[in-house]
């Protein structure tokens, strides 16, 4: 029993072991080409990380990434492919920002009443490519791409100008109005100091950490614990077995592009509760696709998503001391996104095909041993 | 002709109708508003320019899904062509030499693909996905490396490079330019005709003449020849290939890689045709459009071409549209477009179809009547939207090919 034990472990962590040696050799040839050190950028990069300041980083580009993954995640759960987590995060943080400011309410209620507001506008955007696939057969990777151009190069981009700070000097601002204090969440840096010396640099460790953590075990619970989610993997792993079983198929697709696009909506709150308060030219963009990237990579699992999204989330802040370091080029983190990823899938699929073979093999020797 | 005996002409008769029945409308809508932009020659000629790269990049995406892969990485693979295509002509000195090297960029794409997907058996949205995130920062890391280096370049942009170039069909464009003196004339509907038919032909660059040759040439090869029979068949019903003796993962492999191969041409043509120059995020969704072209011409190579001309022409389109009102007497275009589809659905008794076409139809002619010229941000969306709306409608009447998407193991294991 044991040793089956340990085997299962070595199996699961087979894959993103070997993918991540893979990567970490391959990079190192990359970098020897392009003539650096690959030894001097990696122990670069692992100096910065130790430093507080760059856990701070590391964290805050983490919290947005592992919300972004647990969104294309719940989608993947039922071979649903998400692909507009972008355009959802975007379009839902431009109206949480815009109705955000508009209104008055008591400190902590206007957070909870911007946050609502973007997962309202988020599932309600993704919600309308699983009313497209439903109703009118779309490919849903089609259509949620196309609704990523049409939020942002047209729906932004149409809105964006009308919606310009009016500064009391009657110059109009960058960006949209600020949100007030009242909407900000606050940051968690007493928390960590209780453990660790002072946070310097002006780093602040955002509150939406917590939300991502709600959002990991929400998630959890609903996969593994909660009928529905239930339905969702069954339907996932064989949709013709989970319709004969009684899971209306149709109302599944709703539910699980609805229920992406909620967490998705979420994506951008970091920007707007506690970096910017607004919506401006400089809103983080791209944090869509590298959500699906940590979906893959995590496999689609709460715990490994985190694993991920700390992964990734290193890397990008790596980038920036390459750069000043002249180490490496600071595009090679990039890159290494994505050959992890890359292999990652290819070693994930492998290590399933020895464990059905494996699974083969058992039955067949258990059925043997019965006959 | 009855609807019905229409639907069973061949797909190289009917398009060529539909396309004329389009103009017949652009020729109208054009009296209507008084604007002379949607049939002009400059107009068609940039649409068919920006139409390339998507019947590039859809035939590619026809001879991958033929042959049972999906291939959504497209869009990764046209990036490295638009790389290598530029990088290729800076470094050898001639726009061919980048013809040349953006195809092997998007094969090595399209090698990478169907190592995961047919040789490790990975989800085929998977590993495309994989591919769209690895492309573009590949080429922004080689564009740090290489282009920073060089003057008039940067990590997000290449130095200038030089055109392909093309060339006037003489007699009808050029010399006697019968074409031209018709379009002159300005008779209704006639002179628009005319006026389309000399933007193909006024300066065709080289690209466009071979992307409209890549239409029947890949049209030949799926149907007419033993390699196409066998690729079709790893799409459709691979263990019956199997059955015949046929290696089904050489086909696939092939498949895919001429794929991104065409992709590759795709991204190339964006570089040497279009922009004559390499720039991060140039190919701004391209590649999935020309999968929504590939659904709309249900995996043949003429639908992929009117899918290619229907959602490059609004493209086009926006950029000889400065002042919007071109963009804004295409509303009305799509409002006729969606009564006509209302029309049909109600005579097929499909009652859900026709009520949301007309409804469309409604906003669309609504949005037409109360704005004088389209809003900024109207010409860059409309493509995209114009796709979302042709998929609405024509998804349920399409067939794709039997296996695609199915995973494939030799011995059916």
């Amino acid at each position: 029993m044991n040793t089956s034990w340990t085997r299962r472990l070595v199996l699961a962590l087979a894959a993103p072991v070997s993918a991540f040696v893979f990567a970490f050799l391959l990079s190192s040839i990359v970098l020897i080409l392009s003539s650096y050190n690959p030894i001097a950028a990696y122990s670069e990069m692992i100096n910065n990380a130790v430093k507080l300041e760059s856990i701070i980083d590391m964290l805050n580009e983490a919290t947005p990434l592992y919300i972004s993954g647990v969104a294309a995640a719940i989608g993947f759960r039922m071979n649903l492919f998400n692909i507009g987590v972008e355009g959802q995060y975007q379009l839902a943080a431009f109206a949480a920002a815009v109705i955000g400011a508009k209104v008055v309410l008591p400190n902590g209620l206007h957070m909870l009443f911007v946050m609502g507001v973007a997962m309202i506008v988020g599932g309600l955007y993704s919600g309308l490519a699983g009313l497209l696939k439903v109703t009118r057969g779309v490919n849903e990777v089609i259509s949620t791409i196309m609704l990523n151009s049409v939020a942002t190069l047209g729906i932004i981009a149409g809105l964006f100008p009308r919606f310009l700070e009016e500064k009391a000097d009657g110059a109009v601002g960058l960006g949209t109005t600020p949100l007030a204090e009242t909407a900000w969440i606050p940051n968690l840096n007493g928390v960590v100091q209780i453990f660790t010396r002072d946070i310097v640099k002006g780093r602040k460790l955002t509150g939406i950490l917590v939300v991502a953590i709600v959002v990991g075990i929400l998630y959890h619970l609903f996969i593994n614990r909660s009928r529905l989610g239930f339905d969702v993997r069954a339907t996932g792993m064989n949709p013709l077995a989970a319709k004969v079983g009684g899971v209306p198929s149709k109302k599944m697709i709703l539910l699980a592009m609805g229920l992406s696009g909620v967490v998705a909506g979420l994506v951008g709150l970091p920007d707007l509760l506690s970096k910017s308060h607004s919506y401006d030219q400089g809103f983080t963009k791209l944090r869509g696709f590298a959500g699906i990237a940590v979906a893959l990579l995590g496999r689609n699992h709460p715990g490994g998503m985190v694993g991920a999204a700390l992964l990734f989330a290193f890397l990008n802040t790596s980038s920036g001391v390459l750069q000043i370091s002249k180490t490496a080029s600071s595009e090679i983190v990039t890159i290494m996104q994505g050959i992890i990823l890359l292999a990652a899938v290819v070693a994930y699929q492998m290590v399933a095909q020895v464990r059905q073979r494996e699974e083969i093999k058992a039955a067949s020797e258990a059925t043997g041993a019965n006959a | 002709m009855s609807f019905t005996q229409f639907q069973k002409l061949p797909a190289y008769y009917r398009w060529p109708i539909l396309a004329f029945v389009g103009i017949v409308v652009l020729a109208l809508v054009q009296e209507l508003t008084g604007q002379g932009l949607l049939t002009s020659t400059t107009t068609i000629q940039t649409a068919l320019k920006w139409a390339m790269p998507i019947l590039i990049a859809g035939l590619g995406g026809l001879l991958s899904e033929r042959c049972g892969v999906v291939n959504i990485g497209l869009e990764g693979m046209m990036i490295l062509g638009t790389w290598f295509g530029a990088w290729g002509t800076l470094q050898f000195g001639s726009p061919w030499w980048g013809l040349f090297f953006g195809i092997l960029g998007g094969a090595m794409g399209g090698l990478l693909h169907a190592i995961a997907t047919v040789g490790f058996g990975v989800d085929h949205i998977v590993s495309g996905v994989a591919i769209n995130i690895l492309a573009p920062g590949t080429a922004r890391y080689l564009s740090d490396r290489v282009f920073a280096q060089m003057d008039g370049g940067s990590i997000s942009q290449s130095p200038r490079v030089e055109s392909l170039g093309g060339f006037t069909w003489p007699v009808l464009a050029k010399g006697p330019d019968l074409f031209g003196r018709v379009e002159r004339l300005d008779w209704f509907i006639v002179s628009d005709v005319f006026g389309v038919l000399r933007g193909l032909l006024f300066q065709m660059s080289y690209l466009t003449a071979i992307g409209l040759a890549l239409v029947p040439i890949s049209a030949f090869l799926l149907t007419k020849t033993r390699f196409g029979l066998r690729l079709r068949i790893a799409g459709e019903n691979p263990l019956a290939g199997e059955s015949l003796g046929i290696n089904i993962y050489r086909q696939k492999f092939i498949g895919v890689i001429i794929s991104g191969g065409l992709a590759g041409m795709a991204g190339s043509l964006i570089v040497l045709d279009l922009a004559q120059l390499y720039r991060q995020n140039q190919t701004t969704g391209r590649g999935f459009i020309a999968l929504a072209a590939l659904i709309f011409g249900n995996w043949k190579a003429s639908g992929v071409l009117a899918g290619a001309v229907l959602f490059g022409y609004p493209f086009g389109l926006s950029l000889r549209d400065l002042e919007g009102t071109a963009t804004r007497s295409l509303l009305l275009v799509i409002a006729i477009a969606l009564v006509v589809v209302m029309v049909w659905a109600f005579t097929k008794q499909n009652i859900a179809d026709g009520i949301l076409a007309g409804t469309v139809a409604v906003g669309s002619l609504l949005f037409f009547l109360f704005t004088n010229t389209a809003p900024s941000w109207l010409p860059g969306t409309m493509p995209y939207v114009l796709v979302l709306l042709v998929l609405v409608f024509a998804s349920q009447r399409l067939r794709m090919p039997a296996a695609v998407g199915l995973p494939y193991r030799k011995g059916g294991s």
